[in-house]
């Protein structure tokens, strides 16, 4: 009992410390509205229609699902990963200023302490998804708030394996130096790597291969399909989003949400544990 | 645990009083580095401790290991009864420290950092609601509790902190340089908070600073240098230990003249700086008799009380302030060093 109470008030704390960052908040909208109107819009004219019927059949009333809506999924995404990413490394910043030294000096299991860092850092990404939400009409995606039930845990999941990692590296940086090495050589890679950003079709073999290595691209297929889903697309391009680059699928196999949340689960487990193993060491 | 005493805390008879603390072999080492050397110690229950030392003496590492965030590489202690390796929830739950760099989370209010500490303290919501108005109150915060700490002056960050290491109602306050990068004004205005709080609460407090005067307030004082505590007394048995009076003499020939003083007055002279120092019992009456008997030239000369600075001297041969110059010099070394590796 003491230490759920511990794991809420350190949870409670990242949604004070978000909430009064009202900077944050509304810096963490730019960059998406940037990547929504340069991208998307610039490249949505120039590929057209991702997706055409089967036969070479045109479809009827035009573009079926332009690129704009493609990477708007992808968008949220990358602002829940950044939000969860920077919410687990914050843990340095907790060192630099001494918090982290009150909170370990507590008579808590420090297990608790990166749990309730974790969850606070996954439910602070998780609103910051939400928010991207008001660009949604600029991508032309229609949606029903009633769709916020199911992207809710799927974000959430995404964002507690981030955070969990996010945490497992800080547990064992001792200065804010680097910060921008994690962010370069791992925050990056793996969005970009992910099919946030471009179609899954026709990749180089390589590529493909680090793309269903990644995490991260089991977090963004299922929050894609879940936005497609909600645009009442026709049947041949549901059943077939892994032909079109808009889903993943292994041995041709498409994926459903279910096998992508048990990948995405299980890498948010191992990632957990680790964080909790290396914030019980003590010097 | 045997009932054993030790040599070294015989200032005050041990049997008549309870120890709260109980150090014994106590030892951390970094690599090949040894900060904390085997000591030995105890804290009676209700009593103010003092660890005076330079910076870099093992002050902070010891509390380090008193206060369970850092393992012994050897020896033992116990807080409050508690062992600090084997039974560290039940000492953090004895303890409250304030720690020498600030510790606060800026961005909330000073009632939220009170509520997130009671929190990870276990305690209820009726006792929180109860002793935080209390705290703030003792440290005058109560208008500010809703306040984000980041509006908050230096001192008013460190009454909080203090505020925050009693809320738990802790046995033994851990207090590491609690005046450190304060104002002189700031720092008496502590020392009243602290004494204040003493006669209030039945509480030891543990405290180190590099501060001679604060030193004074201690009821008994260990001094420590290179990881070793070099004398554990009350301030007045320390200045006993340097005997009477200090004089300190300015002549043209100090080479000369400090021998022909040992000689003639049958003193033990100090050379420090471009001064001799050497204690006498009864000073008023010995400088008459000095000026008068001293063959040579004296450009200058005084006397005072002993110091805890005497203290220091006379135990390590050089005062507190040269001590963390020499510190300072090592580690400008070292980085020296690391940059010059760094560059290769």
């Amino acid at each position: 009992m003491h230490n759920l109470n511990a794991i809420f008030i350190i949870w409670k704390r990242e949604m004070l410390r978000w909430w009064r960052d009202k900077a944050r908040i509304i810096g963490s909208l730019a960059f998406p509205l940037v990547f929504l109107l340069v991208f998307g819009s610039g490249l949505s004219g120039a590929m057209g229609s991702l997706v055409q019927p089967p036969g070479g059949a045109t479809v009827p009333g035009g573009i079926e699902v332009d690129f704009k809506q493609f990477i708007f999924p992808g968008i949220v995404a990358m602002n829940v990963f950044f939000s969860a990413i920077f919410s687990g490394i914050s843990v340095v910043f907790d060192r630099e200023f001494g918090i982290l030294k009150e909170v370990l000096v507590a008579p808590i299991n420090r297990g608790s302490v990166a749990l309730g860092k974790t969850l606070g850092g996954a439910s602070v990404a998780t609103i910051q998804g939400t928010l991207v939400f008001i660009l949604a009409p600029l991508a032309g995606i229609h949606f029903e708030p009633l769709l916020f039930v199911k992207l809710w845990p799927v974000m959430f999941l995404g964002a507690f394996a981030m955070t969990s990692m996010g945490v497992a590296i800080a547990s064992r940086m001792k200065t804010t130096e680097g910060f921008q090495v994690v962010n370069q050589f791992i925050t990056f890679p793996m969005i970009f790597l992910s099919g946030a950003f471009f179609p899954l079709r026709d990749l180089p073999a390589w590529m493909d291969v680090i793309v269903k290595l990644n995490p991260a691209s089991y977090a963004v297929d299922p929050l894609r399909r879940l936005v497609l889903e909600s645009q009442n697309l026709p049947p041949f391009v549901m059943e077939r989003l892994a032909d079109f680059g808009l889903g993943l699928e292994i041995g041709g196999q498409q994926l459903s949400v279910w096998h992508d949340l048990v990948i995405v689960v299980a890498f948010g487990m191992v990632m957990n544990g680790v964080a909790m193993y290396l914030f019980s060491r003590r010097d | 645990m045997s009932t054993q005493t030790h040599p070294i805390t015989t200032a005050i008879a041990p049997t008549e009083r309870e120890a709260i603390i109980r150090v014994e072999g106590l030892t951390k080492k970094f690599g090949d580095f040894t900060a904390v050397d085997h000591i030995d110690f105890e804290v009676y229950r209700g009593e103010l401790f003092g660890f005076l030392g330079p910076n870099g003496a093992g002050k902070t590492t010891t509390i380090s290991m008193l206060v369970t965030l850092s393992e012994p590489t050897e020896g033992h202690a116990t807080v409050a009864g508690h062992d600090v390796a084997r039974e560290q929830d039940a000492v953090r739950h004895a303890i409250g420290i304030v720690f020498q760099e600030p510790s606060l989370d800026e961005n909330l209010t000073a009632r939220e950092n009170l509520e997130f500490h009671a929190v990870l303290y276990n305690m209820s919501k009726a006792e929180r609601e109860k002793r935080i108005p209390e705290v703030l109150e003792m440290v005058q915060l109560v208008d500010r509790a809703d306040d984000l700490v980041e509006r908050f002056s230096g001192g008013m960050k460190r009454r909080l902190e203090i505020a925050r290491g009693l809320l738990h109602t802790p046995k033994v306050l851990f207090l590491d340089e609690p005046t450190i990068g304060l104002d002189p004004q700031t720092r008496r205005h502590i020392w009243d908070y602290i004494d204040a709080l003493r006669q209030r609460e039945d509480i030891t407090i543990f405290l180190t600073t590099h501060y001679m005067d604060e030193a004074e307030f201690a009821d008994r004082i260990a001094i420590m240098d290179h990881g070793k505590i070099v004398a554990l007394d009350t301030p007045d048995g320390l200045k006993r230990q340097v005997g009477g009076d200090v004089i300190t003499v300015r002549t043209p020939d100090m080479e000369r003249d400090a021998d022909r003083i040992e000689q003639q007055f049958g003193v033990k002279v100090q050379r420090y700086k471009d001064e001799l120092r050497f204690e006498v019992e009864n000073g008023e009456t010995f400088i008459p008799r000095f000026v008068r008997e001293f063959p040579g030239t004296i450009t200058a000369i005084s006397l005072r009380r002993p110091t805890l600075d005497d203290v220091f001297l006379k135990l390590t041969g050089r005062t507190i302030r040269d001590a963390e110059l020499d510190a300072e010099d090592i580690t400008r070394n070292r980085m020296r060093r690391r940059m010059r590796m760094r560059r290769h």
